[in-house]
């Protein structure tokens, strides 16, 4: 009697369909020579200063005060960009209004404008003498070359990210549901709170993830509007750009890897929300 | 029961679903004040700014040599960047989507990787491999070849920053779509190429097209990982961008905001063609195709 067949647990399922190894095999070299490599190298460069190297970098005053200003600014423009984009997506998917759609693809707009022309017309809006700027200085306000116009460019360029991660999911949101609780006697206001609101809360978290990690490597879009003054409106990825420019290559890395590593951080977290999400509310 | 339950009014079972009229009124306001004052005036800024001094102040910005050599390096750095990555994304999507195997959630973690990562960091690792001072710096020089601070560097560059452009956009796409009709196709005697050409590529050719025009909007804009490869040498490695911020940091403002214009006048393109595909051909994009 033969032995009885064990599945083998295999790399790949078979299948009829052609040409595995070769787009595989294509991917997977493109893979390695664009991204991993270079990376890697990244990674080596960083690894040769050891962590005291990095840690030594990372105290320096003036690093330190920009990876705060980059993080810092970035998480209050994330939260702003949170709130807002929420109504946004929920004007969109909920109301109708003459110009909705002009509306939807307005929002994209950040995506699709080159960064540097965002940031040369958001630093000529804001300076001084600018549209906005003006107005703002008879108010005492301060906009460009201060945090203020970090914070101004970060949530143009992260407010895509807080509407595209909710507004699906508006969509999808059963009004039968919102209908019993009315029903049982729930006020609007109760219901939003209560029913509509806790399960977008992953999205909204997604969305704010996504908007800060952004806003934190955000470099075009900022420089012209930020001043950059030493200490006060320098960001991180620029001053990575100074370091490089004075080929101080062991500095632009150390904090290159400080911003990945915070970078990674954030996409774990976005991964955890998500697989919260899926186990409390059965989807992403 | 049920007649008088038919015959019922129902304005009030709608209004449970929603918010008050004045309500409304005043989100729909909202939004669209902020975006107005955020994401619009901005860009009516750029064609403000560009047309303040005229028609021939503005055309003047496009008759100077080094504008026309940032257009030029530019539609170069595209023209390579973009079929790179069209026929890299085609090739991942078909290994990702059509097959099982061990480590493709990985595999599809990692394409994805260059959108978490800064341009600045984009542009610098880069310069840790070819620079002078990188790994293959010693070599390179030796054999006389220059990546950093030449086209090389640029192209490289922007290939990375625009990766995941079309693998991610086809990859639902073509899951969703399965193999049962390639499978039809080869059953029938189809070789695998022309099963691909006839069956996969119709298929797949509105989410091709729509993550093409992303892919190049940001080609042709990406600013942070170009400036950190570039050298800003005018003439010879300026992309369009980098002209911008050279002429603004000169305090040549109708110039920049005039090469600027040529840039969001790409910008608006792109959003309008992408709105156009959206509504025309919503289903075959897939559900993903909006998240970027």
């Amino acid at each position: 009697m033969p032995p009885p067949l064990r599945p083998r647990r295999r790399f790949r399922q078979p299948s009829v369909i052609p040409g595995f190894g070769l787009t595989l095999g294509y991917t997977l070299t493109c893979l390695g020579l664009i991204v991993l490599l270079p990376l890697a190298a990244l990674v080596v460069r960083a690894s040769g200063l050891g962590l005291s190297g990095i840690w030594e970098v990372a105290t320096d005053p003036r690093v330190a005060s920009a990876l705060r200003v980059s993080f810092g600014v970035s998480a209050l423009a994330a939260l702003t960009a949170s709130v807002f984009g929420f109504l946004v997506a929920w004007v969109l998917t909920r109301y109708e209004f003459p110009g909705r759609r002009i509306v939807d693809a307005v929002v994209d707009l950040p995506f699709a404008l080159p960064t540097a022309v965002a940031g040369i017309a958001l630093a000529s809006l804001y300076a001084p003498n600018g549209l906005v700027g003006a107005q703002l200085a008879k108010l005492g306000i301060e906009a460009a070359y201060t945090p203020l116009g970090i914070f101004i460019a970060m949530v143009f360029i992260g407010l895509p990210f807080a509407v595209r991660t909710v507004q699906p999911l508006i969509v999808e949101i059963d009004r039968e549901i919102e209908e019993a609780s009315a029903t049982l006697g729930a006020g609007r206001i109760q219901t939003l709170t209560r029913v509509v609101l806790p399960p977008l809360i992953p999205a909204v978290l997604t969305g704010f993830a996504l908007a800060f990690a952004r806003g934190v490597g955000e470099y075009g879009s900022i420089i012209f509007i930020a001043g950059n003054l030493p200490y006060v409106s320098e960001i991180a990825p620029l001053l990575i750009v100074i370091k490089l420019s004075e080929f101080d290559y062991g500095g632009a890395c150390a904090i290159a890897t400080i911003m990945l590593g915070i970078s990674f951080v954030t996409l774990l977290v976005i991964n955890l929300i998500q697989a919260w999400s899926r186990r409390r509310f059965g989807y992403v | 029961m049920s007649e008088i339950a038919t015959d019922l009014p129902r304005p009030q079972a709608a209004s449970v679903v929603t918010e008050g009229g004045l309500v409304r009124g005043l989100l729909v306001t909202v939004a669209i004040v902020f975006l107005a004052l955020f994401l619009v005036l901005p860009l009516v800024t750029v064609f403000v700014q560009a047309f303040a001094k005229g028609w021939d102040a503005y055309l003047a910005a496009f008759r100077e040599p080094d504008a026309l050599s940032a257009i030029r390096l530019t539609l170069i750095t595209a023209a390579i960047a973009v079929p790179f990555n069209l026929v890299f994304g085609i090739a991942a999507s078909w290994a990702i989507a059509k097959f099982e195997f061990t480590g493709k959630n990985l595999l599809v973690t990692l394409i994805d990787l260059p959108f978490s990562v800064s341009p600045v960091v984009s542009g610098l690792i880069y310069v840790l491999v070819f620079g002078s001072q990188g790994l293959l710096g010693p070599w390179l020089i030796e054999h006389d070849i220059q990546i950093i601070f030449a086209l090389p560097g640029i192209v490289l560059a922007t290939i990375f920053v625009t990766f995941p452009f079309v693998a991610r956009q086809l990859i639902p796409l073509m899951q969703e779509q399965g193999t049962a009709e390639e499978e039809a196709a080869l059953t029938l005697g189809a070789s695998g190429w022309h099963a691909f050409r006839t069956v996969t590529l119709p298929n797949i050719r509105w989410g091709l097209l729509y993550s093409v025009l992303l892919c190049n909007a940001r080609a042709m804009g990406e600013f942070g990982a170009v400036s950190v490869v570039s050298g800003h040498i005018r003439g010879l490695t300026n992309t369009l961008p980098l002209h911008v911020e050279i002429l603004y940091n000169e305090y040549n403002f109708v110039a920049s905001f005039a090469v600027a214009s040529l840039l969001a006048g790409l910008a608006l393109v792109t959003l309008g063609l992408k709105s156009l595909l959206e509504w025309r051909y919503a289903g075959d994009l897939a559900a993903s195709g909006r998240r970027h």
